[in-house]
């Protein structure tokens, strides 16, 4: 920047924002909350002049780090088991980046205050810039990596499929229902302020380790505008607080928030994080110490607590919670082991777990192999087609889960299901917080109060009801998941690419017709639904049957 | 003696997992194979944007998961009364059992736009960056010369005030008009181009807010804060301080982006720009404004005017609601060319402040209203009878 001092360049342009004198802008957004006229000052200090010039220099750094990649074969050194979730990971995240950019306007006319703007529409176009820069990653993934089935087809494939949905929720809380709530709470104090540090430096460390050092260049580079928007949200954050009759909803607001990303991100990010890595020295940090650290330490201890005094509520007891259910309950080995049994409803392959994985698993894990061991076992024996059914149509002591309503992870931990009769519909739930973000919290009245610009989960939030009675193979054919044969699948349980080994529609034919856990559920009597809960909430580990009762 | 613990790092480990190692089903599939490219070969530019945003009537199986409290979700088709192609068909209703698929793609005639400008993160920061580089050169090149010494006291009091007063549409309609668009329109083509659109102004409006702060500091009678004063008070730029907010006003997002630059750039903007302060800085002894104006001129006509046609020409042309469109286009002038150029015709005091006076008012507009009837001859539509006033 030329001679003019950056606070001084900053100071200028606030020059800028003026009061309409003969119109008001639109309003298209409405939200229960309310904010009080005040001046402001800029949480971002970021003036265009130099912006530009420093976004440039930063992609000059991303792109010649591709190049080079590829100029020194780093494929060759790739782990597979890596890079297949990436399939999953980078055909879900360009969404949440471009629905952040689409959710800044949502904030112009209900926090009206113009010295923020500038801040928001800063925001904006880095949300371009990440959702372009991770759509280019993929690019170059497919077009190099071994296998680009499965990259080739992302956005389809991230479109119809159940996980595709459940990272969904990562975009569409950002802009849609009350404004503050979606755009302030839900994206900048919940998502990018606890979880992209999992996300955006967690996960590429990993990469990392799996010979991929391009996701740890472009995602850092990502990272570095974060802070930026972190900043934006608290300053939206302080003035929310400021008026007393916010609290309620804040308080509404982080409970639905908090837990809706960890149930989500959590489940994704420790997947990947635990089962799509090959490294297995004993002193890496496994997603668990990750989470304590980044997530219980920085986001909860030193950013949450502190705003307490400012009359925050925090929900201390999810916070418990979800670290309970990482630690105790075994939320990222369930869901991993629950994306392994429905493997073949996506579109990457997922590596069976060998003797050193274990090893890993039972020294961070203590009790693990008690637990998952044998599942896994099966897996690998059943990985190869010989006659069998892919696993979850064989007897491996697993019993196939119902789904969340309303994060749509399944009801993983079984212990913690709960039902509700919601709109004339019996409704499955992983845990009460899921059943009460339903049933209480997006709704026109909140503990009595009006709350009319609230939201609404809608959707086919299921998706085994969508197949209802559908034969396996007609379901992958459905959904596109199928190669250029016409019939070896893009998603295999093993990463061998001999053609002989992996699985075909054909494969797929001979096994039973799927039937939504939600379909049967509401043809139950009273009584069988009832007796149908008490078992499923004595069923697990692992997926377990309940234990005979004597 | 020193004692070496061995780091605990990941070893590299020879996994032969590049393309072309193996030979089976997708193994030459290399290109994204989920939506049909304009020309024959697909752009990067449309790997990197096309599909982002779903769309419930082809692949978004499940539907939207959140809604507003209308229960609509989503980016919804009627946030604009202009339709393009299948707009009118319903949104395939999945229910237990009807399996996920929805129409073929693209699904809609809105699925078409493609920025001509292909613009994402690359291409926008490359250009927004070498614009900022080259008006810093300029304007350092032009105080080591102690070019602005040369201005005349009306000239100096001419861009405090009135090159001044123009950050502030920018500001406007950069922020409330354009950014804001970016979360109305259906596809990613479209909003990721009404983004940059969005960049362009707010740029152009810091541009001229730091040439301002330079100009105060290297003129001792150069007055910062003119520009405040004139946008808040002055008679002659009331008319297109209103025009700007009621643009800013605007629910439909098309008619928004219509009315910002299909009428009001060309009849008010490049009036201002092109037929004012171009005309006249350079008799004035000032050759610096006109670098910064000429890179906002550059912006709108090469730009972001280029992805306007292109997206009102889908609709014009459309095959199933181009008479619909047309039709509704036609409203549109007729409610805003009267209003802009009643703005227009209130800056005209402005021709008179220079000491080298710049051509005529009414020439310049003449050309100003040219241009537009071009833009519209060109989009098929006719130039309303009020721009004959
Ligand atoms: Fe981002
Ligand atoms: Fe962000
Ligand atoms: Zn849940």
């Amino acid at each position: 920047m030329s001679r003019q001092s950056v606070a001084k360049a900053h100071q200028k342009i606030q020059e800028l924002s003026w009061e309409p004198a003969y119109h008001e802008p639109v309003s298209q957004y409405g939200t229960d909350y309310t904010f009080r006229k005040a001046k402001k000052k800029d949480p971002l200090k970021q003036v265009l002049r130099s912006y530009f010039p420093m976004q440039e220099e930063k992609d000059h750094r991303v792109y010649g780090a591709e190049d080079g990649a590829i100029r020194g074969n780093m494929f060759r050194q790739v782990q597979e088991r890596w890079l297949e979730w990436q399939k999953l990971f980078l055909s879900i995240i360009p969404l949440p980046e471009i629905s952040a950019a689409r959710a800044m306007p949502l904030l112009f006319r209900t926090v009206p205050n113009p010295e923020l703007h500038n801040g928001q529409a800063i925001q904006m176009i880095d949300e371009v810039r990440h959702s372009t820069i991770q759509q280019n990653l993929k690019r170059l993934y497919m077009q190099n990596y071994i296998d680009p089935a499965g990259f080739n087809s992302s956005l389809r494939n991230f479109q119809n499929d159940y996980c595709g949905t459940i990272g969904r929720q990562f975009a569409e809380g950002f802009i849609t229902g009350d404004a503050i709530t979606a755009a302030s709470i839900y994206l900048t104090i919940v998502a990018e302020t606890a979880f992209t540090n999992t996300l955006f430096v967690a996960m590429p460390a990993e990469a990392a380790a799996n010979g991929d050092y391009l996701l740890p260049t472009v995602f850092h580079s990502v990272q570095s505008d974060e802070s930026r928007h972190i900043s934006n949200g608290y300053a939206t954050l302080l003035m929310a607080l400021s008026d007393e009759n916010n609290h309620q909803l804040l308080e509404r607001d982080l409970r639905y928030a908090w837990w809706n990303n960890h149930a989500v991100v959590d489940a994704a990010i420790g997947t990947f994080i635990e089962y799509g890595t090959k490294d297995r020295r004993k002193d890496r940090e496994s997603y668990a110490e990750m989470w304590r650290r980044w997530i219980y330490d920085d986001y909860y201890r030193s950013y949450l607590v502190p705003l307490e005094k400012y009359g925050l509520v925090i929900p201390h007891d999810l916070i418990e919670e979800a670290w309970n259910r990482i630690w105790n309950k075994g939320y990222v080995h369930e869901v991993a082991q629950f994306f392994a049994t429905g493997w073949l409803a996506n579109y990457w392959r997922i590596d069976p777990m060998t003797d050193e994985d274990f090893e890993w698993f039972e020294s961070k894990y203590p009790g693990w192999y008690d637990k998952y061991g044998k599942w896994w076992e099966n897996y690998n024996r059943l990985s190869v087609p010989n006659g069998h059914h892919p696993i979850v149509a064989e007897d491996v002591d697993y019993v196939y889960p119902h789904r969340c309503w309303t994060c749509m992870v399944p009801c993983l931990v079984r212990e913690d299901m709960v039902t509700d009769k919601v709109e004339g519909q019996w409704r499955t739930y992983c845990s009460e917080p899921c059943r009460w973000t339903d049933v209480e919290a997006f709704r026109p009245t909140y503990q009595g109060r009006q709350t009319p610009n609230m939201g609404q989960l809608v959707g086919s939030r299921e998706w085994e009801t969508l197949y209802h009675g559908w034969n396996w193979a007609d379901i992958v054919s459905d959904m596109g998941f199928v190669r250029d044969d016409g019939k070896t699948m893009v998603a295999q349980p093993h990463l061998d690419l001999d053609p002989k080994k992996m699985w075909t529609l054909d494969h797929l034919r001979r096994m039973p017709e799927v039937q939504s856990p939600n379909v049967v559920l509401n043809q139950m009597s009273d009584d069988e639904r009832a007796a149908f809960q008490a078992d499923y909430n004595r069923q697990g580990p692992a997926g377990r049957p309940a234990p005979a009762q004597t | 003696m020193t004692t070496t613990h061995e780091r605990s790092v990941p070893k590299p480990v020879f996994t032969d997992a590049e393309a072309g190692a193996k030979v089976f089903p997708d193994s030459e599939l290399r290109r994204f194979n989920y939506f049909t490219p304009q020309k024959r070969k697909q752009s990067h530019y449309e790997d990197v944007t096309v599909e982002v945003q779903p769309d419930p009537r082809h692949y978004l199986t499940q539907g939207w998961l959140y809604a507003f409290a209308d229960g609509r979700g989503g980016y919804p088709l009627e946030w604009t009364v202009l339709k393009a192609w299948g707009s009118d068909r319903p949104i395939p209703e999945r229910s237990p059992g009807s399996g996920g698929k929805g129409y073929d793609w693209p699904a809609l005639g809105w699925h078409e736009f493609r920025d001509p400008n292909e613009e994402w993160e690359l291409t926008l920061y490359r250009y927004n960056a070498n614009v900022v580089r080259q008006l810093n050169q300029n304007v350092d090149a032009a105080r080591q010369a102690k070019a602005f010494d040369q201005w005349n006291r009306n000239w100096r009091n001419f861009v405090a005030q009135h090159v001044g007063a123009w950050m502030h549409v920018d500001h406007g309609l950069g922020l409330y008009l354009f950014a804001n668009a970016n979360r109305r329109a259906p596809t990613n083509m479209h909003n990721n181009a009404i983004s940059v659109n969005s960049m362009h102004r707010i740029r152009a409006a810091q541009d001229l807010a730091l040439y301002n702060l330079t100009l105060s500091e290297e003129m001792e009678d150069f007055d910062g804060a003119a520009h405040l004063t004139t946008w808040n008070e002055d008679p002659a730029w009331q008319g297109v301080r209103e025009v700007t907010e009621q643009l800013t006003a605007i629910d439909d997002w098309c008619e928004a982006i219509f009315a910002a630059n299909v009428v009001f750039e060309p009849l008010v903007g490049e009036l201002f720009r092109s037929n004012l302060v171009q005309q006249a800085a350079p008799a004035n002894g000032d050759f610096v404004t006109p670098t910064l104006i000429g890179a906002e001129e550059f912006d709108y006509s090469e730009r972001d005017l280029r992805y306007t046609r292109v997206m009102f020409d889908l609709l014009v042309n459309d095959r199933e609601f181009a008479d619909h469109n047309r039709g509704l286009l036609q409203q549109w002038l007729t409610r805003w060319v009267p209003r802009c150029l009643s703005a227009a015709r209130t800056m005209q005091p402005l021709w008179s402040q220079p000491d080298a006076k710049p051509p005529r008012f009414e020439d310049g507009l003449d050309r100003a209203k040219s241009r537009f009837s071009g833009i519209l001859s060109d989009l098929g539509l006719q130039a309303p009878k009020e721009l004959g006033q």
